[in-house]
Parts: structure tokens; sequence; C-alpha cells
């Protein structure tokens, strides 16, 4: 009640001014007025209430027509108090979805999170960045007993939560079914089977499974229609391609994977990594392949880590760069 | 962001004619219109991608949809004039070698 006093004398005041002078500095004024209304919640009828009270204080009691015309006015306002109330609940609930997402965000980062193993020969580093707060890709690595790495990087199609919850999947078929006899075609054929039965039909996961053997030095993997990486030849100076084919998970029921195999030299890396890298957008063009190769080989001399880290942030600081999916890179390197 | 889809009846053969982008805000549209065609058995749905300049992962998925859908109710699909981009990630994912689909 207060406040309805304040509002009408300083509302009264100003408008009488603005009628005496025609200044639009008051008009300035009744804009800033009506800022604080908003904030303040007052409704559009209750400022007809305040203008009526205001034109009667100012002129005394005004024409009945006018009142009445005012009085209509009021009611013709009077739904946007409705509307008002639902336009903030509904961004009470986007507030409370939002928060509930960043909730399953932190859960998916734990159950999800893996560790990078530490080894004399081998540097290894990895950077995922989501596209929104729940990632769709996904990357892991175990330790097998027999000196074997094991690792394995995933891109679920589609974004959000449908995808999220796809990916958790994988994580959870290889906890439960993964044995280190599988080679990788293996691995492949088994989470094929899995994610067939287990998704919507537009849902699809791309993959490469891949084993590296500590003490030969060699690495076979298989890949699910997985975006290629690149092997790096010291020798050469050069960035080949890992041509490696098979179809996405999830499509057909029955799936066979062929062994890819590669012998890593001394001062080679492997470089995997998903869509989201490759589709990094320049303005109104994607990166070329020789792009991402240079951005990479920039900088090469750092850590396998640091690596990472500089070419994903070398993408993020472009002035016309634009993220368009969820960013996986991963890359390990043979220094002795 | 754009696409436009012109269906074209021929009788046991629709033809679809895309143009613009498949992509994660168009592929509903696509999805509405496209799937409904794969549920007639016996039917043919060639769907034309000449003019489609970007596909992306959103957009195979309807693809794949499409492909189970017309498995499962004994339609045929086959994808036309697939060139560039769009003709890789069909050939990286070997979506080619079990789908009906046709290089420019």
């Amino acid at each position: 009640m207060q406040n309805i006093l304040k509002d009408t004398k300083i509302y009264t005041d100003l408008l009488e001014k603005f009628l005496q002078t025609n200044d639009e500095k008051y008009l300035m004024e009744a804009k800033v007025m009506s800022s604080s209304f908003v904030n303040r919640n007052i409704f559009p009828e209750e400022i007809v209430r305040i203008h009526m009270k205001a034109m009667d204080s100012i002129y005394g009691e005004t024409v009945s027509e006018y009142k009445q015309s005012l009085q209509f006015l009021l009611e013709s306002l009077i739904a946007y108090r409705v509307a008002n109330s639902k336009f903030e609940q509904l961004n009470t609930e986007r507030l409370e979805l939002k928060s509930e997402m960043q909730v399953a965000a932190n859960m998916q980062k734990t159950l999800l999170k893996t560790e990078i193993p530490t080894y004399k020969t081998l540097d290894i580093g990895a950077i995922s960045v989501p596209y929104r707060q729940l990632n769709g890709d996904y990357y892991h690595f175990t330790e097998g007993e027999n000196g074997i790495l094991n690792f394995g990087i995933a891109d679920v199609i589609g974004k959000g939560v449908p995808a999220a919850l796809s990916m958790s999947m994988i994580k959870y078929a290889m906890d439960i079914f993964y044995d280190e006899s599988m080679c990788p075609p293996t691995v492949l054929r088994n989470l094929n089977h899995i994610v067939e039965r287990n998704v919507t039909a537009n849902i699809f996961i791309t993959m490469l499974f891949g084993q590296y053997n500590l003490a030969t030095n060699v690495f076979k993997f298989a890949s699910a229609g997985h975006e290629p990486g690149f092997i790096y030849r010291k020798a050469t100076d050069r960035y080949e391609e890992m041509e490696a084919k098979g179809i996405v998970l999830g499509v057909v029921k029955k799936a066979q994977y062929e062994e890819y195999t590669l012998e890593i030299e001394v001062g080679d890396s492997i470089i995997l990594l998903t869509d989201g890298v490759t589709e990094c957008k320049r303005g109104d063009r994607f990166i070329t392949k020789q792009e991402l190769i240079e951005v990479i080989q920039r900088f090469s001399h750092l850590s396998a880590q640091e690596q990472v880290e500089s070419v994903y942030n070398y993408f993020e600081q472009m002035d016309d760069f634009q993220l368009k999916d969820d960013f996986t890179l991963l890359i390990i390197k043979r220094f002795v | 962001m754009n696409l436009n889809i012109e269906i074209k009846d021929e009788g046991k053969k629709t033809i679809v004619q895309l143009s613009g982008e498949i992509d994660v805000y168009t592929a509903p549209s696509l999805r509405d219109k496209l799937i409904p065609l794969t549920e007639e058995a016996g039917h043919t749905i060639k769907i034309d991608l000449e003019n489609i300049s970007y596909l992306d992962s959103t957009g195979l998925g309807v693809f794949i949809n499409a492909y189970k859908s017309s498995k499962q109710h004994n339609s045929i699909i086959e994808i036309i004039h697939v060139k560039d981009r769009v003709l890789r990630l069909f050939q990286v994912t070997g979506l080619h070698e079990i789908m009906n689909v046709v290089p420019k």
C-alpha cells in the first residue's frame, strides 16, 4: 500500500510536469519508472489506476466519459496479469530443468571418468568438450594385465540427453562383458548387438576400439563407422589418415568388423578424434583436413596433454570459430 | 537450416526431391514425411540428394530410421545423386554398403 501511494505521487509529479512543459526528458523518466514497475511486478491495469488517480489529482474530477474509457482500458489489460504469471512459472521451470541438467552432467562426468594411464614409453593426452551440458562423446582407457592398453573413442549421434544416455550404455556394456581375450572386432560386434537392441530407430553410435601392446608397440584396432584418425610418422614427418572401415553400431543386427594392425615406431603418434573436430567451422566453411593437421603439428613439440589442449584452445579462440558438436581429441605418442 | 521437400508420387514409386540442408533443425520434418512412405510394402522410394549442400549425423539418423523401417515393411529405399561431403559421410559410417546409395 505504501508503495502504491509513493508510486502514485511520483507518477503524478512527472505527468504534471510533462503536461505543462511537453519536455521529452519526462518521457525518459517515465521509461525508467516503467522498468521499476516491471521489476516490482506491477501489472498494467494497476498503472492505469495510478494514471486515473494522477489525472484526478491534477485536474480535479475528470470528464466522466474519459474516466469511463480508462475503466474500459483497465479491463482490457487484466489478462496480462495471467500471462505474466504463466511466464514466471515457465521461467522457474526452465531454471529448475537447467539445474537438473547440470546435476545430470556432473553425474555423467563422475560415472564416465577415465584415468589416463602413465607409461614409461607412451605420452597420452585427451580432451573432450561437450557442445551442450551433456556430452555425447566418450573415451575410455583401461590397462590390461598382459601389458595391453585398451582404449575406445565413441560418438553417439544426436545431442543432449538421449545421446548421453546411450553413451552411458556403452560404458556399462564395456564394464560388464569386456574380456581381455577379445580382439577389437569382437568387442565391436558385441557392442553392436547391444546397441541395436536398445536404441531408438534414429540413434546410432560410431566407435573406434584399439589395443596397444606395450612390449611390441603393435596397435590393433577396429572401427564402427568412426571418423578416421591420423598416424604421425616421424620417419617421413607426415600425417597419414587411418583407414578403417566398418558399419556404425546399432543399425544392423549382426555386424562383422575387420581388424587393422599398425606398428608404432619411436616418435610416432596416434591421433584419434570425433567429428566435432573435423566439423569445426570457420565462418561459412568447414576446416579442411590439411588445416587440422597443421594445427595439430603446430603444437607437436608439447606434451600430449598440452598438445590436445592447445589444439582446442586454438580453435576456440579463432574469431569466426563455431563449435558445432562435442569435441574430442586423443593423442598417444611413443617417445621411447 | 533450410530444407525443401518435394514429393512426386508415381504409383509404385515415389520420388523425394530434397534441397538445402538436413541437420538437427530440419531432420524432424524430413522424418515426418519420409517414414510413412516406407511403410507401404512393395513401394520404392527414391531420395534425390543432388541439391543437398549439408548433411549432418542427425540427418543421417533419419535415413537410418527410414532404412530400418523399409526393412520392416518390405519397401525399398534408394538414395541417389550423393556427392562430396554427403557421400563421404555415408562412406565413413559404412552405410553405403548396406543401403542403396548411388553416387553422382
